[in-house]
């Protein structure tokens, strides 16, 4: 076996377990996080800073460890809130594509069942989300953004406090294949 | 290639996926300005979440009302008290109202404008969003079954809210003002500027186009221009919250909308717009002076004769000055005339043009005045016709179109062709 071909991981054997989750859950959690997506700003206006569907997102990638089930779970929940908004359909599809296949690449090279952990990659995936959601906005589409680091940072922060909760909340409903 | 392509079978997928939505959204684009349907899988994707949005948006005033409607009750014998009073004013606010718009449109029908009007409303509540921080929109739960189409302006109350983008069986989508790619022609009500009003990226909402030469100083009101198609004209829009200097020659205004766009509850539709010629009403009207003149314990009936003379004076039958200011001093005179005494004044003091005519009739509007103004309330009259009115109700929307810069409407002169342009 040439060296190229054997994987460097920095996960334990106990770590690299692939979770699999029930059909109810993998169709019922990302259309319940776009329904809060949808409802909660106009109740609490300060929730429109939380991506609850890209929380799901990295959640369902790094848990389940597969490139390719978490860049579709990825582009059907970025897709599924394109449909919602008021902007062509792809701009959310492409970024959480992105971020799908990231998150699962990460996870099974990295121990993420840490709540640190947890809340770096959220942080980390959360500006790389937007990244691609400004660079398609503005290439594509020709929208007018204005990107702030400090807000972004404090998003993404927000988004990975209320992503470890929402993480150990959705591992109960893990299952080991 | 084959084992290139195992080798890398994941990032082949990634690319192709991504690939796939970049064509999709590169059509979208290329198809953004031609008449756009609404792609069925919008409808999907809306009609699976809708439904519990209506459900959660029931539940919750059912339990709102069921405690404000039967348990909540405190404090409201106090507020039903109070609220009548509110009322009384403005009862007499808007028959001065209707009295300055009756005077407008006369104005306009000399002048052969066009009025545009909100012919019907459809009440509708905000059911939710778009789910996304960058993009401003509401969903309500009025479609087309009810007769809903797109670019229909929604307002409230307040003020504009937004147009209606998309439309779905029972519900629509609702592009807000503060919204990046939103646009609304409007104006400031004192200098008559046109600008754009156009949302930001962060939810503000600025007004651009308009010289850095021009004074515009924070808490001018802006309004609709009407120029958009979409609003009607006259609609209350915001307040200018800030001046800064933009880009090139123009300045950068942020606007305060009037309405609050990040509590939306309940918002009206505006289905249908009539443009009519300016409608002059009978003489069949309540006037404020009556008004008072019914509710003051101290002031006796009317004789007959000074009230159809009051009448005549304001309804401009034989007065030329019909200022907003001789309009209310002959409002004054037409009620208190009685209260004083029953002699009848001069009708030729007020028939003057304004600014002579109100000299003669000083001493009559100082003892007589004071319960008229205190009854009529309106301590901010320039922006008071706009603001304080009901956008939801037809109204005028021409009636501050026809004042000049200062707020005050042109003399009317007897000759058509004096009439200012």
């Amino acid at each position: 076996m040439p060296l190229t071909s054997v994987p460097i991981t920095y996960t334990s054997g106990e770590q690299i377990e692939v979770y699999r989750f029930s059909f109810p859950v993998t169709v019922g959690v990302p259309l319940l996080a776009l329904f809060l997506q949808a409802f909660l700003p106009r109740r609490l206006p300060f929730f429109s800073i939380f991506d609850l569907p890209l929380l799901v997102t990295i959640f369902f990638a790094m848990a389940r460890r597969n490139p390719i089930s978490g860049l579709f779970t990825g582009a059907a929940i970025g897709l599924a809130q394109d449909m919602l908004g008021a902007y062509p359909i792809g701009i959310y599809g492409i970024a959480k594509t992105v971020v799908g296949y990231g998150a699962s690449s990460l996870g099974a090279k990295l121990d993420v069942e840490n709540a640190g952990a947890r809340l770096l990659v959220t942080l980390g995936f959360y500006l790389v989300h937007a990244a691609v959601y400004f660079t398609v906005a503005r290439g594509m589409v020709n929208m007018t953004l204005n990107w702030s680091w400090s807000r972004g940072i404090l998003a993404g922060l927000a988004n990975g406090i209320v992503g470890v909760g929402l993480y150990f909340l959705l591992d109960k409903f893990k299952q080991r294949t | 290639m084959e084992s290139f392509l195992g080798r890398y079978r994941n990032l082949t997928i990634l690319v192709g996926v991504l690939f796939l939505q970049v064509l999709g959204l590169a059509v979208q684009v290329k198809r953004s300005g031609e008449a756009e349907n609404t792609r069925l899988i919008r409808i999907w994707a809306v009609d699976a979440i809708t439904p519990l949005e209506r459900v959660l948006v029931w539940a919750q005033n059912s339990s709102g009302n069921l405690w404000h409607d039967y348990f909540f009750l405190r404090g409201v014998r106090a507020e039903n008290r109070q609220l009548k009073q509110q009322i009384d004013q403005m009862r007499l606010e808007q028959v001065r109202l209707s009295e300055d718009a009756e005077q407008a449109q006369r104005l306009q029908k000399l002048l052969a404008f066009k009025e545009q009007v909100i012919a019907k409303t459809i009440p509708a509540q905000v059911i939710g969003s778009s789910g996304s921080d960058l993009s401003r929109s509401i969903y309500i739960d009025k479609g087309s079954n009810e007769g809903i189409a797109p670019d229909m302006a929604v307002i409230t109350s307040g003020g504009i809210v937004g147009k209606v983008l998309r439309v779905y069986p029972s519900t629509a989508l609702v592009l807000m003002i503060n919204d990046q790619t939103s646009g609304v022609g409007a104006m400031l009500e004192k200098t008559r500027l046109q600008g754009v009003l156009k949302g930001t990226a962060d939810g503000s909402v600025v007004l651009e186009r308009v010289m850095s030469d021009e004074k515009v100083a924070p808490g001018d009101t802006v309004l609709s221009s009407g120029g958009d198609q979409i609003f009607p004209k006259g609609l209350p829009v915001g307040t200018v919250a800030k001046v800064n200097p933009g880009h090139e020659m123009f300045l950068n205004i942020v606007v305060k909308p009037a309405a609050d766009l990040s509590r939306l509850e309940e918002v009206l539709v505006v289905t249908e717009k009539q443009e009519q010629n300016a409608v002059v009403e009978g003489n069949g009207r309540v006037r404020a002076a009556d008004i008072l003149a019914q509710r003051l314990p101290s002031v006796p009936d009317k004789p007959a004769d000074t009230a159809t003379t009051g009448s005549k004076i304001a309804d401009g039958a034989t007065a030329k000055a019909t200022t907003p200011a001789a309009n209310t001093q002959a409002s004054s005179i037409s009620t208190t005339k009685p209260a004083i005494s029953q002699q009848p004044q001069p009708i030729p003091s007020v028939s003057k043009p304004a600014s002579t005519g109100a000299a003669p009739v000083q001493p009559t509007k100082k003892k007589d005045s004071q319960p008229v103004e205190s009854g009529i309330s309106t301590p901010n009259r320039s922006s008071g016709d706009t603001t304080g009115s009901n956008a939801a109700a037809p109204r005028p929307l021409g009636t501050s179109q026809a004042k000049s810069p200062n707020g005050q409407l042109p003399t009317q002169t007897p000759a058509s062709e004096d009439a200012p342009h």
